[in-house]
């Protein structure tokens, strides 16, 4: 064991982590805070980094001192509760213009301080403060940077979602008088709380869309997989000619793009009485996912053997109880992943359901959700509507994130 | 036997043939084609002839007349009818008194023919009868008494309407159009640059096994999975410069004074160490709410192909003591280049082609018009289809050349 000599060096190194990690989670806290309760005033900087440089120093220093990462971690902990408690004395003495101090001051104190010392603890990790090198410096450079990357990632992802989720319980009235405010009281009357829910399924006819929804994307799904199935087992294991320029071919089809559809499929669709009917709509979306169903089962096929189909073959299987018996269940996982892809496509498709549907009667969720984008209609009801589009498709990618992250990679889904 | 293999795979590929031609490939040459016809929204629904009938003087007693009018027009302003027929059935108990000679009369039936009837045509015909006493027994609807009905055939404006370059000259000469198209190769290559920076970004911070990683990746993928008008509308509702959360915040924190009209305000003034710059506001918003939605996808691809990246290689630059900057800079990105390349070309190609983004943030509105959106508002804006199929074609035909250098790249990369 070398002899540790306490480096003011290494000290000034944790001092510094300290304080960016300190306003980090102040910074969380105070957003937070302000979007879950009423106005706060944002702390001033000057004691964050005061805080921070104490938390920093005192880590750096008991990393020196002593050798168990765990009881360096608990003194950390503690230096932090003790920082956390001197802001909350200065904060009552008002040299900081704090106001009264509440229960959330306390609990924020007494949480941010801490934190912050087990982040730079964290970021301390297998960097000997007593002889720090140019490498070291990089790591914690990185480790700053990864943290910092995290946070700001999580924050715009989840903002919108959150926001979308509070609004959609808050009157109108309420969100007006301070929109930084994003707070929903969750103990007050179902009937009330979930007042923006009822109204858009019951008076704005949503359980219907839903329902038109569901109709409208299972339908799509089987219209897609069926052709794409029996298309793609053409391409991979019957020999034709123009076989490999029909492949590229549909990759192509792919490409088209929507709005060049529109006006020709409106106009002609108009005249044949198809346009604002369910079966268009359905015969539209199968037209466009079909393309990359079948190419994407097509990958898919390769790679599977085309021994065991043989063998069935030979025992008397007819090609369509080949593919019923064999292919199918063998490229079932493929099969599922396109279909919740399809699924999920006509679910979210807005153009042509914005384009073609007139009659509430056969609306699609999207197509509702247009209604409700109106100067007369509570923007909370809007919300509530994007809550109630939005959930179903959350919750079967969170179901089958698997399956869908390895198709999503496999055959690259348009968006 | 190959015959017979080849016929079965053609039987097997027909419903998706199909399909896919009657709605994809019929539709763009339907475009092109439309895109040389004068054709308004209003075409698509076939001009008729209409007829009113009105009795302008009614008989009171037997013996008094009546007098009635028939007035005939076109529906449509512009096109020709052809073979328009008036009938009318003349209810026993009256008794004609003078008839022109355009009419003919036969076994009560009262008819006459036009070969054309000229768009925006309107005429009146009058008749005049002596009623008789029939005519007070029996119970006659006294506001059409010959219940007169009109037939009549057009042509399909689709079809028959001549052929013109009007429509683009038209798209190309609007004061939009350069605007647009500025905005159709700025909005893709931005949105496009800045969703795989952000993606590279994300891949690298979840490259690395950590606990919560996991759950974190699923969660980066939320924006791309969600529906577009969901995502959309909370964006207009936290960004709204009156009642949105974000310049709330804002303002409270004081980073703003005022609060700052992100989508609706085309050019603000940025200042930076005392200059002022013009910023396009509403367009950057929009490439920023593209780069926020689309970063998921580069981030997987990015993400899977660092996994794929030979353990060794950095092995053997840590032996050299290269730091990780160093290492990200010859050893990742090299690695990664070819996946970067495929992913800028699907996702420029993918956004130039967007419609629902920009016309759902901001209508086009502020200086965000693309492309997609001037078809739209030529077609359904301005109710001008053949101007929209024309903007169309354009569009199609730039997304033509980038489609040839990406399979152009393709090829080269399986070529490796």
């Amino acid at each position: 064991m070398t002899e540790r000599k306490i480096s003011s060096q290494g000290i000034a190194v944790a001092a510094v982590l300290g304080i960016f990690y300190t306003i980090l989670a102040v910074f969380t806290w105070y957003l937070s805070s302000s979007l879950l309760s009423k106005n706060n005033s944002f702390p001033s900087l000057l004691p964050m980094i005061v805080s921070g440089i104490f938390i920093g120093a005192f880590a750096g220093y008991c990393k020196n001192r002593f050798l168990d990462e765990n009881r360096v971690k608990l003194y950390t902990v503690a230096i932090g509760l003790l920082i956390g408690f001197i802001w909350l004395l200065l904060y009552s003495f008002k040299p900081l213009g704090g106001e009264s101090i509440t229960a959330k001051d306390i609990l924020g104190a007494m949480i941010v301080f801490p934190i912050a010392g087990l982040f730079i603890m964290n970021s301390l990790k297998d960097i000997p403060l007593w002889s720090i090198s140019k490498g070291h410096v990089e790591l914690m450079t990185i480790r700053i940077l990864k943290a910092f990357g995290i946070f700001m990632f999580t924050l715009i992802v989840v903002f919108p979602f959150f926001f979308m989720l509070a609004t959609s319980l808050k009157p109108r009235a309420e969100y007006l008088m301070d929109p930084s405010n994003l707070s929903v009281n969750l103990f007050q009357h179902p009937a009330k709380l979930f007042n923006g829910y009822t109204e858009v399924l019951i008076r704005f006819g949503f359980l219907r869309f839903i329902m038109n929804s569901v109709i409208v994307s299972v339908l799509t799904v089987i219209i897609t997989l069926i052709p794409s199935i029996l298309g793609a087992y053409a391409v991979t294991r019957l020999h034709f000619p123009g076989r490999n320029l029909l492949s590229r071919l549909i990759l192509l089809i792919y490409m088209f793009p929507a709005i060049v559809l529109v006006i020709p499929l409106y106009s002609v669709f108009t005249q044949l009485g198809l346009r604002d009917t369910r079966h268009g709509l359905l015969l539209v979306y199968a037209a466009m996912t079909i393309p990359v169903a079948l190419y994407t089962l097509r990958s898919y096929f390769l790679t599977l053997p085309a021994d065991l189909e043989e063998a069935g073959l030979i025992d008397g299987l007819s090609r369509l109880g080949v593919i019923i018996r064999i292919t199918i269940p063998l490229a079932m996982p493929a099969i599922a992943a396109i279909g919740l892809f399809v699924f999920m496509i006509a679910w979210n498709e807005f153009l042509f359901a914005y384009m073609f549907l007139d009659t509430p009667a056969i609306f699609t969720l999207a197509r509702g959700m247009v209604m409700l984008d109106d100067q007369e209609v509570p923007r909370q009801f809007l919300m509530s509507g994007a809550v109630i589009i939005t959930v179903p498709i959350m919750v079967l990618f969170v179901k089958f994130q698997k399956l869908l992250v390895g198709g999503l990679t496999a055959g690259g889904v348009k968006g | 036997m190959a015959a017979q293999e080849a016929r079965l795979a053609i039987w097997m590929l027909l419903p998706a043939l199909l399909i896919v031609a009657s709605v994809i490939l019929f539709p763009v040459v339907t475009n092109f084609w439309i895109s040389f016809k004068s054709i308004g929204l209003g075409d698509l629904r076939p001009p008729v002839a209409v007829i009113r009938e009105r009795v302008v003087q009614a008989p009171i007693k037997i013996g008094d007349e009546l007098v009635i009018t028939y007035q005939v027009r076109n529906s449509s302003r512009e096109r020709d009818l052809s073979d328009v027929v008036i009938t009318a059935k003349i209810p026993e108990g009256l008794q004609i008194v003078a008839l022109d000679d355009i009419w003919t009369l036969e076994d009560r039936l009262l008819q006459t023919k036009f070969k054309r009837w000229e768009g925006g045509l309107s005429q009146t015909f009058e008749l005049r009868f002596i009623a008789e006493s029939k005519y007070f027994d029996k119970g006659i609807d006294s506001r059409t008494p010959t219940s007169a009905s009109i037939a009549s055939s057009s042509r399909n404006a689709l079809i028959y309407s001549p052929f013109t370059l009007d429509n683009f000259r038209k798209v190309v000469q609007s004061r939009n159009f350069s605007r647009s198209l500025v905005n159709s190769f700025v909005y893709p290559f931005m949105g496009a640059l800045l969703s795989i920076i952000m993606g590279i970004m994300a891949a690298l911070l979840l490259n690395k096994k950590f606990r919560g990683q996991g759950f974190l990746r699923g969660l980066f993928l939320f924006p791309y999975v969600s529906p577009i008008i969901a995502a959309t509308f909370v964006w207009v509702f936290f960004l709204d410069p009156f009642s949105g959360t974000v310049n709330a915040l804002l303002v409270n924190t004081g980073l703003i004074k005022a609060p700052i009209p992100f989508l609706n305000a085309r050019m603000t003034e940025l200042s930076i160490l005392g200059l002022s710059i013009p910023f396009p506001l509403a367009l950057s918003m929009v490439i920023f709410f593209d780069a926020w939605r689309y970063f998921p996808f580069a981030f997987l691809f990015i993400l899977s192909r660092l996994q794929a990246i030979p353990v060794h290689l950095y092995e053997s630059a840590d032996v050299d003591g290269a730091g990780y900057f160093k290492k990200f800079w010859y050893i990742t990105l090299p690695q990664i280049t070819s996946v970067l390349g495929t992913i800028f070309l699907l996702r420029f190609m993918w956004t130039f082609n967007k419609f629902d983004d920009v016309f759902l943030l901001t209508g086009g509105a502020a200086g965000t018009k693309t492309l997609p959106v001037e078809v739209y508002d030529n077609a359904f804006g301005r109710g001008d289809i053949g101007a929209g199929a024309a903007t169309a074609v354009l569009l199609f035909l730039m997304l033509g050349v980038f489609m040839l250098i990406y399979f152009r790249l393709l090829k080269e990369v399986d070529n490796d």
